[in-house]
């Protein structure tokens, strides 16, 4: 029975805290210091190690995509395939994993040592909403980060994949830039921005309900910064794969 | 003037295990309260239950015609600001200089002034003893400070209510001794409710007007100080003695055989009943009745030397009663 009710009360007790987050967000007064320290603070911990994984990924895509037209003969559409698989799908699934893996872990321990310290009861007890006080800033935060670093994986991945596939490989570069726009389209871009919007704010969402309600001393603080980013991970692959399917059903495509 | 809190039927347990059932007690308003009771017997819980951190399973928690456990969230912050709370750890905003912890009430919920939260807020630090650390980070100060820290924040809105866990956990005696003459103190200045949550025996004799006990899942006796110290119940009494001897082993309860075995070892006698703490000006409290009224008014005759000096029959001082009589008559 517990292997039954244990889940489904967790995801339960999630889902409430998402519906109170949602009802805290438009309460006044809203904390921009916290936010704005909360966005420095996870982009910082988010900037350099995406930026650093974004390029072998680019590069990986364009080795595989290289030698494939090549295969096929459609070296002219090496740049515009590569710009599809790095906006659609690697430039979110990427954000995703640095910020649930980064960021999230960082407000799960951040908010778990403050659990277990009482800090969240003191803030209680002293008549103000921690959901409000620091769990909508940091959604917010992790939202909007989420938002710049896709559009820095995307603009890195390109260029990584530009710089394996015209230096590396010997591909023209004319025919790479030329083809940029051949496959992917606007919407590709605005699709890749909400999917990173939605996991930050997935990540966000778990880390901090992972963090509040964590307990049993230190020990509970590092299982509960494990299995916030185990399930962040697991909801955002999810998540990732029903945004897709929702865009190509309503998104023409080209040609 | 402080709020009497009516405990009536308070059940709580965590998944299949039962904290404590069926406690059921009234805070006197303004008054100091001692709940005590052995390591892990939900002392803490309780506390976090008062304020409504906890729901119970079932029972009411009634606070000026508010029951907290039916209260919605919203009314459940309003009802909150009556309280002073200080947790174990002081439980201090790790990121924030002690100053702006102790401002930290007066900022979110008052429109006063910078300069008058200044006032206010050096005011409390000089009254636990904490001039001058206002700069330092709860990381860089010892656990002591930052209770003495927690209290000055619990204080700084002047609730009609004080829950004070563990206030002696990590002090030296002499720290202490000041802060419970510092909940005299304050006690006769602002006429809060007090509960405090201890087992620090000394404190327990001398402080309160009222006196709990939690043990074996419920509240084995709730009532005035001179009631519980010079009640023959075993539990009560090998508790507030700090005895071997009597219903509670090394883990939660005896068994039958270890009891059987100590059936014929006579107990000690009940040490006297120390004189209740006075305010450290002379100020009368309030709440405060004179020594061996309860005593006289049912009938029960306190221990001999009873309510001579202040620290009768506290376990390591001196159990001498001819000795702390003699002196106690002296001074």
């Amino acid at each position: 029975m517990n292997v039954i009710t244990g889940p489904v009360k967790q995801a339960g007790a999630l889902f409430a805290m998402t519906l109170d987050i949602l009802v805290a967000l438009p309460k006044r007064p809203f904390q921009t210091k916290e936010f704005i320290q909360q966005c420095w603070f996870i982009a910082s911990v988010t900037i350099v190690p995406t930026a650093l994984v974004s390029i072998p990924f680019g590069a990986v895509i364009a080795l595989q995509l290289g030698t494939l037209t090549r295969q096929l003969g459609a070296q002219s559409f090496t740049g515009a395939a590569s710009v599809l698989a790095v906006v659609r799908e690697a430039s979110p699934i990427v954000t995703a994993l640095l910020v649930a893996g980064a960021g999230g872990s960082a407000i799960c321990a951040d908010l778990g040592s403050r659990k277990i310290r009482d800090e969240i009861d003191a803030m209680e007890v002293l008549g103000i909403s921690p959901i409000q006080r620091l769990v909508v800033p940091r959604v917010l935060a992790c939202m909007l980060v989420a938002v710049l670093l896709n559009g820095l994986v995307s603009v890195v991945g390109v260029a990584g994949g530009y710089f394996f596939n015209v230096i590396i490989q010997g591909g023209t570069p004319g025919a790479y830039l030329a083809s940029f726009t051949a496959l992917a389209q606007l919407a590709d871009l605005w699709t890749s921005e909400i999917k990173a919007l939605l996991f930050g704010a997935v990540a966000a969402i778990v880390a901090s309900y992972k963090g509040l309600t964590a307990g049993g001393g230190p020990k509970g603080v590092g299982d509960a910064v494990n299995q916030a980013v185990v399930i962040t991970f697991m909801l955002l692959f999810v998540i990732n794969f029903v945004v897709s399917a929702i865009y190509f059903q309503i998104v023409p495509q080209k040609v | 003037m402080g709020v009497a809190i009516e405990v009536t039927g308070l059940t709580k347990s965590f998944g299949s295990q039962k904290i404590w059932n069926d406690v059921t007690l009234t805070l006197p308003a303004g008054e100091i309260s001692v709940m005590l009771g052995p390591s892990g017997t939900g002392k803490s819980v309780f506390l976090k239950t008062l304020v409504g951190l906890l729901k119970p399973d079932a029972g009411s928690i009634v606070i000026n015609g508010d029951d907290l456990v039916t209260l919605k969230e919203h009314d459940l912050y309003e009802v909150r600001k009556l309280f002073g709370v200080l947790f174990q750890d002081g439980a201090l905003f790790g990121s924030m200089n002690l100053y702006d912890n102790v401002a930290f009430p007066l900022r979110e919920h008052t429109k006063k002034s910078e300069s008058e939260v200044r006032r206010i807020v050096l005011e409390k630090m000089d009254l636990v003893g904490l001039s001058g650390a206002e700069d330092k980070l709860p990381g860089e100060i010892s656990g002591g400070m930052r209770k003495r820290a927690g209290l000055a924040r619990a204080l700084v809105l002047d609730p009609e209510i004080l829950l004070i866990d563990e206030p002696d956990s990590g002090l030296d005696p002499v720290r202490t001794s000041y802060i419970n003459q510092l909940f005299i103190d304050l006690n006769a200045q602002i006429d809060a409710t007090f509960l405090i949550v201890t087992h620090d025996i000394n404190s327990t004799r001398t402080v309160p007007d009222n006196i709990g006990l939690l043990y074996h899942k419920h509240l084995a006796m709730f009532g005035p100080r001179e009631m519980l110290l010079s009640s023959e119940e075993p539990v009560v009494r090998q508790f507030l003695n700090a005895q071997t001897i009597g219903p509670i082993g090394m883990s939660e309860e005896k068994d039958a055989d270890e009891l059987a075995a100590e059936s014929g070892q006579e107990l000690p006698p009940l040490p006297p009943i120390p004189l209740q703490l006075g305010t450290s000006d002379g100020r009368p409290r309030r709440a405060a009745k004179p020594a061996g009224e309860w005593c006289r008014a049912h009938g029960v005759t306190p221990p001999p030397g009873s309510f001579l000096s202040g620290n009768a029959g506290v376990p390591g001082v001196s159990q001498s009663v001819e000795v702390s009589t003699a002196l106690g008559a002296a001074t």
